[in-house]
């Protein structure tokens, strides 16, 4: 899977990179509507592309982010991330 | 031994091989269940409908799953390009009966379902009548289901969601069929000619096909005469081009793989082998195995404008990156085309075609970006020529087809 030449994801919270957890994100691609509050409370991982629609980075998700990773996924008002061990960015 | 394994037998055009005449020519199977998965790794056998991925490792995945199973044996062949599969039913029925009562076996599936193309009523009909032919204890757990005619028809959860609701629209994964597919089943969905190889390995040995395998190849686009061989492994793209009618002089560049393939230059194209490993080692994929040149005094740009938009059409309309993304491309290429371009079209091409593969349900998306890719490497001059906004002799005919 290509990943997107520009990851402005990178950046940290300002918060010491410690581990990494064994989730990653995946997205119901037919669900999501692309309104973006995943990109808003997740932006280290989730940007979005011209038309609002998520670009998910496939990475694992790192432990300091786990907590946002879960607020993230809460707060898709149509169930359409998850976090799973073979969460494809989807 | 027969260089054409697959279509060995009666003259084509005389139609369907019976099966009295399939049987005395070919014989029995001699290996089946896990004898014959271990024969499928030895032979390194690869799906032909286009991903290329290792059959025995597929029927593994299923056979080592609990409870009742299904098969899909998929003849959908919605590639405008591709002839192969609708060939393969209509004359060797057979063979690809044989696949797949042993894939069946092999991966503990119940139900078969034959799932063909709406369009292709003459592979449908041979299939229809090869089943006739069968004992009645295979008749009664295969059943023909017509695909409706739309280039996603085919990928597997359209296939599986079709057969389910009448629905052949891809779902999101997972789970994947072979987690719940038909019935909620573990289902093995596998190609046509795919089947029908594994027909033959179940006779001839993994070690056979390895070195004496086939594939089933459509050449088209500017040969003379374009239609469905049946060459080994392996065999250079050029050869096949010739046996068709074509010459390698007056070609500029090649479609390989169909629509979802990618294009590759002319001088580069012609050693290729056609191979799914070997090739995918060069850059290039064999997906559903289609061969079209492309004459000299086409348009590259217009050509890709014209697939693009094709499958931006075919969309299944379901998730925002393939509706806007592919949408966006097409619209893009169109204007670049007809010499309208506006100030970094290119960089939007480039950038959307990244930005694109993985990120819809199925994989339509990646099919459209790819081929994208491929022609502003492969077309960058005539790309820099349209983008001085000309539009060009050759562009003109953007309805006509590569076939
Ligand atoms: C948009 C789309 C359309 C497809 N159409 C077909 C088809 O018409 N026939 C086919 O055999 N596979 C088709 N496929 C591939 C199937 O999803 C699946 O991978 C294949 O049937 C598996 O068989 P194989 O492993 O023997 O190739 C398509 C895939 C996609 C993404
Ligand atoms: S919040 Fe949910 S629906 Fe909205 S863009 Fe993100 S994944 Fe899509
Ligand atoms: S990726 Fe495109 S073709 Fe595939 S399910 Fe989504 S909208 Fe349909």
């Amino acid at each position: 899977m290509s990943e997107p030449s520009a990851r402005p994801w990178d950046g940290a919270r300002g918060v010491a990179r410690v581990g990494t957890s064994r989730v990653s994100l995946g997205i119901d691609r037919i669900r999501c509507d692309g309104r973006g509050y995943c990109a808003e409370l997740l932006p280290e991982m989730i940007r979005l592309d011209d038309w609002g629609y998520p670009i998910v980075s496939s990475e694992r998700v790192p432990d300091h982010l786990l907590d946002h990773a879960r607020r993230a996924v809460a707060a898709c008002p149509l169930l359409a991330i998850r976090l799973a061990a073979d969460g494809r960015s989807r | 031994m027969s260089l054409t394994p697959l279509l060995d037998g009666p003259d084509l055009r005389e139609g369907a091989e019976p099966a009295a005449r399939h049987l005395a020519r070919l014989g029995p199977s001699l290996l089946s269940g896990p004898e014959l998965i271990d024969a499928l790794d030895q032979s390194d056998l690869r799906g032909r409908g286009g991903a290329g991925f290792p059959v025995g490792r597929k029927w593994r995945s299923v056979a080592g799953r609990q409870g009742p199973r299904a098969l899909i044996a998929n003849g959908a062949e919605g590639e405008p390009l591709s002839f192969k599969d609708r060939l393969l039913m209509q004359a060797r029925p057979h063979l690809v009966l044989d696949g797949a009562v042993l894939a069946a076996g092999a991966v503990g599936a119940e139900q078969i379902v034959l799932y063909i193309g709406r369009e292709h009523s003459a592979a449908a009909d041979a299939m229809l009548h090869a089943l006739a032919e069968r004992p009645a204890t295979e008749r009664a757990r295969i059943r023909i289901s017509r695909a409706p005619v739309a280039y996603v028809s085919g990928e597997e959860t359209a296939a599986v969601q079709f057969v389910n609701r009448g629905v052949a629209l891809p779902m999101s994964v997972p789970p994947r069929p072979f987690e719940a597919g038909v019935g909620g089943r573990p289902t093995l969905v596998q190609n046509v000619e795919s089947l029908a190889a594994a027909a033959l390995i179940a006779r001839r040995g993994g070690a056979w096909y390895r070195s004496s395998g086939t594939l089933l190849v459509t050449v088209t686009g500017a040969v003379a005469r374009p239609g469905v061989v049946e060459t080994p492994l392996g065999t250079p793209v050029a050869e096949v081009v010739e046996r068709a009618g074509g010459h390698p002089g007056s070609v500029q560049a090649l479609l390989l793989g169909g629509y979802f393939g990618g294009w590759v230059a002319a001088d580069e194209a012609w050693d290729l082998p056609l191979h799914p490993e070997r090739l995918r080692g060069t850059g290039h994929a064999l997906g559903c195995g289609v061969v079209a040149p492309l004459p000299a005094d086409r348009c590259g740009v217009a050509e890709t404008a014209r697939i693009v938009s094709y499958l931006a059409g075919q969309s299944a309309g379901q998730c925002g990156p393939c509706v806007f993304g592919l949408g966006a491309i097409a619209e893009t290429l169109r204007r670049i085309a007809v010499g309208r371009s506006r100030p970094d079209d290119l960089a939007r091409l480039d950038r959307w075609s990244a930005e694109l593969p993985g990120r819809g349900a199925c994989r339509h998306p990646d099919g459209g970006a790819g081929l994208v890719r491929s022609a502003l490497g492969v077309f960058a001059d005539d790309f820099a020529h349209h983008l001085a906004r000309r539009g060009c002799a050759a562009a003109r005919p953007l309805t006509a087809g590569v076939a």
